[in-house]
C-alpha cells in the first residue's frame, strides 16, 4: 500500500527532481512527512513567494523545471506573485499546494483559498486533484506541460485527504497524451524558405534575441547564425546572455532603458529577425510602427506571440533550436554586405558610454563592469528590479554565464531568492546578487535561508536611499515631487547581515568596493557588500 | 465584425471558467456563449459569438488554442453555417389581445407554449436576428421576461469541427 503523499514524492523522484523549495503547513503535512524519507533536498525559505522565485532561479540555472511547495490558504496565495513572475518570464515550474480536505472544499474552512481559480491568469495550466489515483497522470502531464512548448508554471492543488488516501500500487506513466496540447517544434519549411529569401534581400538586417533563445538552449546556434551571416544581434532584457557582451556582433540591450547603439540599429534596420522575444512595451516603445518601417521575421514557439505586438512579414512557429538549425542550413553561407557591417561597427564605437562619478560614493556601473571580470566566466548574476537592474543589464559583461532577472513582471525582491535557487542548482558557479536598498528589503528575510544552508552567495546592495527608478520617473514626469520614494532611515545592513551570521561590509568608493569584491569572491562563504551610491546616479546615460 | 467560433474542449471541471476568464482578461467582447456535450461524451462544444476586428479574432483564436483543455478552435465561415438560438419570451396579454398575439406567432412560425389570464409565453428557435424581429414585434404588448440560450452553430454540408 502507498499513500498519496508517497506517490507525490515518487512522481518527483521519477521526474529527476533533486531539490524543492517550500514552506510547510497543515494541509501539506502528509507530503512533508513523506519527503522526510526521500533523498530530495528541501530548502526551507522564509516566505512562500521566495519559494517560487527560488524555483525560478533554480530552473533557469540548470535548465530543469523548478519545484515549489506551499500549504493551503495564505501559503498558496503568497506563492502567486512568484508564479506570476515565472509565467511572464516563461520559466518551467511546478507549484504544489496543499488544499483543505476535499469534503470541506467550498465551505470557507480554515486556510481555504481557491488557488487554482486565483492563479488562472498566471499559470500555463492548473489541476485541482479530485482522486488520489489521478496523481501519477497529473504529475506526468504537469511536468510535460511546464517544460515543453513555451515553458511556464503549472499548479497542482492537492486536498489533504487525497495525500492521505492509500492505493494498492504506484506506477508512473511513461507517456502523455493531452488531446489539446501538441506543441509544434519544427519550423514550417516554406516559411523558413521565405525567411531566407528576405534575409538575402535585406540591406540592413538585425537580430533581436529574447529569452526564448536561452530557454530552448539555442544560444550557440544563434551565435553561429549571426557569425555566418554577420548580422548584428540586439537582445531584450530576458535575452541578455545570448551572446557574450564583448562579441563584435553584439550591440547590447534594446528598449527604453537599453543602449543607444542597439536602438539606433533597430531604427535603421530594414529587416528585423525576432528570435524568441515577445517584444513588450519596454523593448519596443511603439511596436505598432515597427512592422511598417521594416520587414519582420518572427520566430517563436508560441504562435500567439506572433503578430500580437508587432506586425509580422514572415511568421515561423517552432523551437528556436530547430528553426535556427534550418536557417543555418538553408542560408548557405550567405553573408550581409560590408556597408551595413561597417555602419554597425561605427555605431558601436560612436556610442561608447562616458560615466560621470560622484566623490565619496560608489559608481555602480563601473563597479558592475569590473565585477564581471573578477568573477569566473560562468558566473550567474541575479539582478533585482529598479535602477540596479538597468545598471546590470547594460554594464555586466557576460561571458559564458547567466543573467537572471525578472523582465516581464519586474518583481522587486526577486534577486536574493532567485540566487538561492541558482546556487542550489549550480554549486560550482559564482552566484552574485546585485540589488538596491529597496529591493533588498523586500526579501532580506532570506538571509536566514542563506545562512542556514551556508550558501555561497555574494549580495551587493546598491544603497542610494531611494526607490531610484520611480524617483527618476518623478523627476521626469511629476515635476520632481518625490512622493514616497525616499528611504533615508538608513538601516545598518552590515549589523543586520551579521545578526544572521553573514559577514558584511559597507563601502563608499569603487577602490574599496573592488578590494572587497576581490577578497570575497575567493571565499566560500556568503557576504553582503553594502555600496553607498549617490542618489543622483542615473539608470542610463 | 461579428464572428462565430466553435470550440471543442475536454469535458472536465473548470474548463468553462478558463475560457470565460480568458475573454474578460484579454478584453474580448462576447455576444453569446453556449456549451453542451458532443457525440463523444468526453468532449464538449462551446459556441461563441463575438465582435471585433481581424486582429482581435486572430488573437482570440490563438489565445484559446493555448488553453490546455481546448482541443480545437474553428472560426465558422459567414454564410456557410446554420445557427440557431432558443428563446422563451413572456408577454403581457389581456384576453382582448390574445388573438393578435396568436397571429404574430403564426406569422413568425413561433410556438405559444403557455397561456395564462394575463400572459402568453412564446417559444422561438431561430437565428439571433429573427429572434430580435419577434422581440420588436412583441414589445408594444409589454414583454415581461426573456430567456435565451445563446447561439449554437454547425457547418453546412460535409464540413465539420472534429478532433
Amino acid at each position: 500500500m502507498i499513500s498519496g503523499a508517497e506517490i507525490i514524492v515518487k512522481c518527483l523522484e521519477a521526474e529527476g527532481v533533486d531539490t524543492v523549495f517550500g514552506y510547510p503547513g497543515a494541509t501539506i503535512c502528509p507530503f512533508y512527512d513523506s519527503l522526510y524519507d526521500s533523498n530530495i533536498k528541501h530548502v526551507l525559505v522564509r516566505q512562500e513567494q521566495n519559494a517560487a522565485h527560488a524555483a525560478s532561479g533554480y530552473a533557469r540555472a540548470c535548465m530543469k523545471p523548478g519545484v515549489c511547495v506551499a500549504t493551503s490558504g495564505p501559503g498558496a496565495t503568497n506563492l502567486i506573485t512568484g508564479i506570476a513572475t515565472a509565467y511572464m518570464d516563461s520559466i518551467p515550474m511546478i507549484a504544489i499546494t496543499g488544499q483543505v480536505r476535499s469534503d470541506l472544499l467550498g465551505r470557507d474552512v480554515f486556510q481555504e483559498a481557491d488557488i487554482t481559480g486565483a492563479c488562472e491568469p498566471f499559470t500555463k495550466h492548473s489541476y485541482l486533484v479530485e482522486r488520489t489515483a489521478d496523481l501519477p497522470r497529473i504529475f506526468k502531464e504537469a511536468f510535460h506541460i511546464a517544460t515543453t512548448g513555451r515553458p511556464g508554471p503549472v499548479l497542482i492543488d492537492i486536498p489533504q485527504d487525497l495525500q492521505e488516501n492509500m492505493l494498492e500500487s504506484f506506477e508512473y506513466p511513461k507517456t502523455v497524451d493531452i488531446k489539446g496540447y501538441k506543441p509544434n517544434t519544427k519550423g514550417h519549411s516554406v516559411q523558413v524558405q521565405r525567411a531566407v529569401e528576405l534575409i538575402k534581400k535585406a540591406k540592413r538586417p538585425v537580430i533581436v534575441a529574447g529569452g526564448g533563445v536561452l530557454s530552448s538552449g539555442a544560444k550557440l546556434k544563434l551565435q553561429k547564425f549571426a557569425e555566418i551571416t554577420q548580422i548584428p544581434v540586439l537582445s531584450t532584457m530576458m535575452g541578455i546572455g545570448v551572446m557574450p557582451s564583448d562579441h563584435p556582433l553584439y550591440l547590447g540591450m534594446l528598449g527604453t532603458h537599453g543602449r543607444k547603439c542597439a536602438n539606433t540599429a533597430l531604427h535603421k534596420t530594414d529587416l528585423t529577425i525576432v528570435c524568441g522575444a515577445r517584444l513588450g512595451d519596454r523593448a519596443i516603445a511603439s511596436p505598432d510602427q515597427m512592422g511598417t518601417r521594416a520587414k519582420v521575421i518572427h520566430i517563436d514557439i508560441d504562435p500567439a506571440e506572433i503578430g500580437k505586438n508587432v506586425k509580422t512579414t514572415v511568421p515561423i512557429v517552432g523551437d528556436m533550436n530547430n528553426v535556427l538549425k534550418q536557417l543555418i542550413n538553408d542560408i548557405d553561407g550567405f553573408k550581409i554586405n560590408d556597408e551595413w557591417d561597417s555602419e554597425v561597427k561605427e555605431l558601436k564605437a560612436h556610442f561608447q558610454s562616458k560615466i560621470s562619478t560622484f566623490e565619496g560614493y560608489v559608481e555602480p556601473r563601473t563597479l558592475i563592469n569590473k565585477l564581471s571580470f573578477m568573477l569566473k566566466s560562468k558566473a550567474i548574476l541575479c539582478a533585482d528590479v529598479g535602477q540596479n537592474q538597468i545598471w546590470c543589464a547594460n554594464n555586466f559583461r557576460i561571458r559564458e554565464g547567466r543573467f537572471l532577472t525578472t523582465g516581464g513582471m519586474g518583481t522587486m525582491g526577486y534577486s536574493v531568492p532567485a540566487a538561492i535557487g541558482a546556487k542550489m542548482a549550480r554549486k560550482d558557479r559564482d552566484v552574485v546578487v546585485v540589488c538596491g536598498d529597496g529591493s533588498f528589503q523586500m526579501s532580506l528575510n532570506e538571509l536566514s535561508t542563506i545562512a542556514q544552508n551556508n550558501l555561497n552567495i555574494k549580495i551587493i546592495v546598491m544603497r542610494n536611499q531611494r526607490l531610484g527608478m520611480v524617483r527618476e520617473l518623478q523627476d521626469k514626469i511629476y515635476n520632481c515631487r518625490h512622493s514616497a520614494t525616499i528611504l533615508n532611515d538608513k538601516p545598518d545592513f552590515v549589523a543586520l547581515a551579521k545578526a544572521y551570521g553573514i559577514d558584511s561590509a559597507e563601502v563608499s568608493s569603487n577602490e574599496e568596493a573592488e578590494k572587497f569584491v576581490k577578497n570575497i569572491v575567493e571565499s566560500d562563504k556568503p557576504f553582503v557588500l553594502v555600496c553607498n551610491v549617490h542618489p543622483d546616479t542615473p539608470s542610463i546615460l | 465584425m461579428q464572428y462565430t467560433l466553435s470550440i471543442l474542449v475536454e469535458n472536465q471541471a473548470g474548463v468553462l471558467s478558463k475560457i470565460s476568464g480568458l475573454f474578460s482578461r484579454r478584453s474580448f467582447n462576447i455576444d453569446s456563449l453556449a456549451v453542451g456535450v458532443t457525440a463523444d461524451p468526453t468532449v464538449s462544444r462551446i459556441t461563441v459569438v463575438a465582435n471585433g476586428d481581424e486582429y482581435v479574432v486572430e488573437q482570440l483564436e490563438k489565445q484559446l488554442n493555448k488553453v490546455i483543455p481546448v482541443i480545437k478552435v474553428k472560426r465558422l465561415t459567414e454564410g456557410e453555417f446554420i445557427s440557431r438560438e432558443l428563446s422563451l419570451i413572456k408577454v403581457h396579454c389581456s384576453a382582448a389581445k390574445r388573438f393578435e398575439l396568436i397571429k404574430i406567432a403564426e406569422l413568425m412560425d413561433a410556438k405559444i407554449v403557455d397561456v395564462a389570464s394575463s400572459t402568453v409565453t412564446f417559444e422561438y428557435c431561430e437565428t439571433a436576428e429573427k429572434i430580435q424581429t419577434l422581440i420588436d414585434l412583441l414589445k408594444p404588448y409589454g414583454i415581461r421576461e426573456i430567456v435565451r440560450t445563446g447561439t449554437v452553430a454547425i457547418d453546412k454540408g460535409k464540413a465539420q469541427v472534429s478532433t
